[in-house]
């Protein structure tokens, strides 16, 4: 009888204060979206002074403004451009979007039938990396011959660029789980199907995500080589137009939404990663909670 | 070296588990044949602790898998409930040294994977599961998630999530060696407990010799590469064991000085 009182009372020693840690990050979880933002302080301040020297030279006339256009005259083109840049860098996202959700669907598929199987692994591995090595700026030409001037091209050109980091997390991911737990799910007589579905996929969702995060900035700059090779829409079109007139203004206001338009895409991942696989992120809080407390 | 003839251990029970001149050889890529089994024959009977001790390396939780049907016997045969074991059993639970959790489901839904992925009835399931919870002091821990649990709370999810659909026979892999020796310990009170209050059939691997023997009704006693059975001690005290009182019995003292002997110096407690 002592014996039985002893154990249901779990552990005095260490199960006790794990009990008491368990319920801290459920408290934490509200600010952590807060805690990001809090710590995007220090990149905050660099990009202040970035643009502290960057206005002293121009102001100071130390750079010719075809060269370099002082911030306020960049400002001042995206303000008088507005509709027109706006167009443009509707054009870029919309093929960027499309072209990362095909290398989404696609690489992942490839990453599944790889898992699943030795011979589609043996044979399309090789392949995949060879194309991956053709730098794809040199095939994108031969794109616009075969797709013509419109969206196709620039979309394909963000699929090959998108489509490598995905397939290679993605077959990381589906690696990463715990055999054991494979021995397991084949003694409760699963389906393939459910314990790819409740075991496989979930567990891989956390190196998926970083590949993905690569991917998005990799589709952008997909799209805008698609257009530097051929177009006359996106921001690639407005940059190389800008580059011709040497209006150096316009050429840096395209730039700078470019780089906005990366950084927004991966903070939509950042986001859809934390709505998708909590106990993932809230593992990684709770360790720097644990290092800081 | 099999002359210690197992059957002669009382066995009007049920048989569970028979294991017959079971050999187990792996070959590795460089051809190099490992005999990890060799000549193994036991026969486990309904509701009875087997525990199985050796070095490292001695095939036991070799044996244990071709048990659950995850490792193909070489020669030989086992029958779980008097069929022949060719493929990953159903009516066994597994648990593994390491607890193997799947970390973004909480304990109560990794306890009941084995109910989903079963496709069990889920009232039932979660009865069982509400029983299990309370049986291991598992209760007020039910929306945890692995990673904030302790090692022996973690193994203690394992447990539950191998004994939800009462199967005829719990397969136990080490399953305190990641454990600091005071949960060990613990864990091992409990164990005895459950297996007391459930009546399931176990086969435990361990290399901790009191542990083997504090669970067990019979220890086998196996020997390094080949891994063969050295001796099958029985074990003759009652099923309701007192921790300090069972290790404190002359008799256990003998057993344990058996069981050392029999692994010689090849054996290091823990």
């Amino acid at each position: 009888m002592q014996l039985a009182s002893e154990a249901v009372n779990p552990a005095p020693g260490d199960d006790g204060v794990k009990a008491a840690a368990a319920l801290a990050p459920r408290l934490k979880k509200q600010s952590r979206a807060l805690g990001w933002l809090v710590d995007l302080w220090r990149p905050a301040v660099f990009v202040v002074i970035l643009f502290a020297a960057w206005w002293a030279v121009t102001e100071n006339g130390w750079v010719a403004p075809y060269i370099l256009p002082s911030p306020g005259d960049t400002w001042n083109t995206m303000v008088e451009n507005a509709a027109f840049l706006g167009a443009h860098t509707w054009v870029t996202t919309v093929e960027t979007i499309i072209g990362f959700a095909i290398a989404v669907v696609i690489g992942e598929l490839v990453a599944v039938m790889m898992i699943y199987s030795k011979t589609v692994e043996k044979t399309a591995y090789p392949l995949i990396l060879f194309a991956q090595v053709i730098p794809k700026i040199a095939v994108a030409p031969l794109f616009v011959v075969w797709l013509g001037f419109g969206m196709e091209p620039k979309i394909v050109v963000a699929v090959l660029m998108a489509f490598f980091p995905i397939v290679v997390s993605g077959m990381a991911g589906l690696k990463s789980v715990d055999p054991e737990i494979l021995e397991l799910t084949s003694t409760m007589g699963a389906s393939s199907i459910k314990t790819f579905l409740k075991v496989r996929l979930p567990a891989s969702l956390p190196q998926l995500f970083s590949g993905l995060k690569v991917a998005a900035t990799l589709a952008v700059t997909g799209a805008v080589v698609g257009e530097f090779v051929g177009a006359n829409e996106g921001l690639g079109y407005v940059i190389l137009q800008a580059n011709g007139n040497i209006d150096t203004a316009m050429l840096f206001a395209a730039l700078i939404i470019m780089s906005l338009m990366g950084v927004l895409l991966f903070a939509l991942i950042q986001v859809a990663e934390w709505f998708l696989i909590p106990w993932h992120s809230s593992r990684r809080v709770t360790g720097s909670a644990a290092t800081a407390g | 070296m099999t002359a210690m003839s197992p059957e002669k251990s009382k066995l009007q029970l049920d048989p569970v588990v028979e294991i017959e001149h079971l050999n187990v050889t792996f070959s590795s890529k460089r051809g190099h044949r490992v005999v990890a089994v060799e000549d193994a024959s036991l026969t486990i009977g309904q509701g009875e602790f087997v525990s199985i001790a050796g070095p490292s390396g001695c095939g036991k939780s070799t044996m244990l898998k071709v048990v659950a049907g995850l490792t193909r016997a070489t020669r030989g045969s086992v029958r779980l409930r008097g069929s022949e074991v060719t493929g990953p059993r159903q009516d066994i639970g597994y648990v593994f040294q390491r607890a193997a959790l799947l970390e973004w489901r909480n304990v109560r839904a990794n306890i009941l994977l084995q109910a989903e992925m079963r496709g069990m009835d889920r009232a039932r399931a979660n009865r069982r599961a509400d029983e299990l919870i309370a049986m291991t002091g598992l209760a007020g821990f039910e929306k945890s998630l692995p990673h904030e649990l302790s090692g022996g709370m973690q193994q203690r999810v394992s447990l539950c999530r191998a004994l939800l659909h009462e199967p005829d026979v719990l397969l136990m892999d080490e399953p305190f060696g990641a454990l600091d020796a005071l949960t060990r310990e613990k864990m091992n009170i409990e164990l005895q407990r459950i297996w007391r209050e459930t009546g399931t059939t176990v086969i435990l691997v361990t290399h901790s010799v009191s542990e083997a023997i504090y669970l067990a009704n019979r220890v086998v006693v196996m020997s390094p590469r080949p891994g063969r059975i050295q001796e099958i001690i029985d074990v003759p005290f009652g099923s309701n064991r007192d921790f300090g009182e069972t290790l404190a019995l002359p008799e256990f003292g003998d057993i344990s000085a058996r069981v050392r002997d029999l692994l010689g110096a090849t054996h290091a407690e823990d």
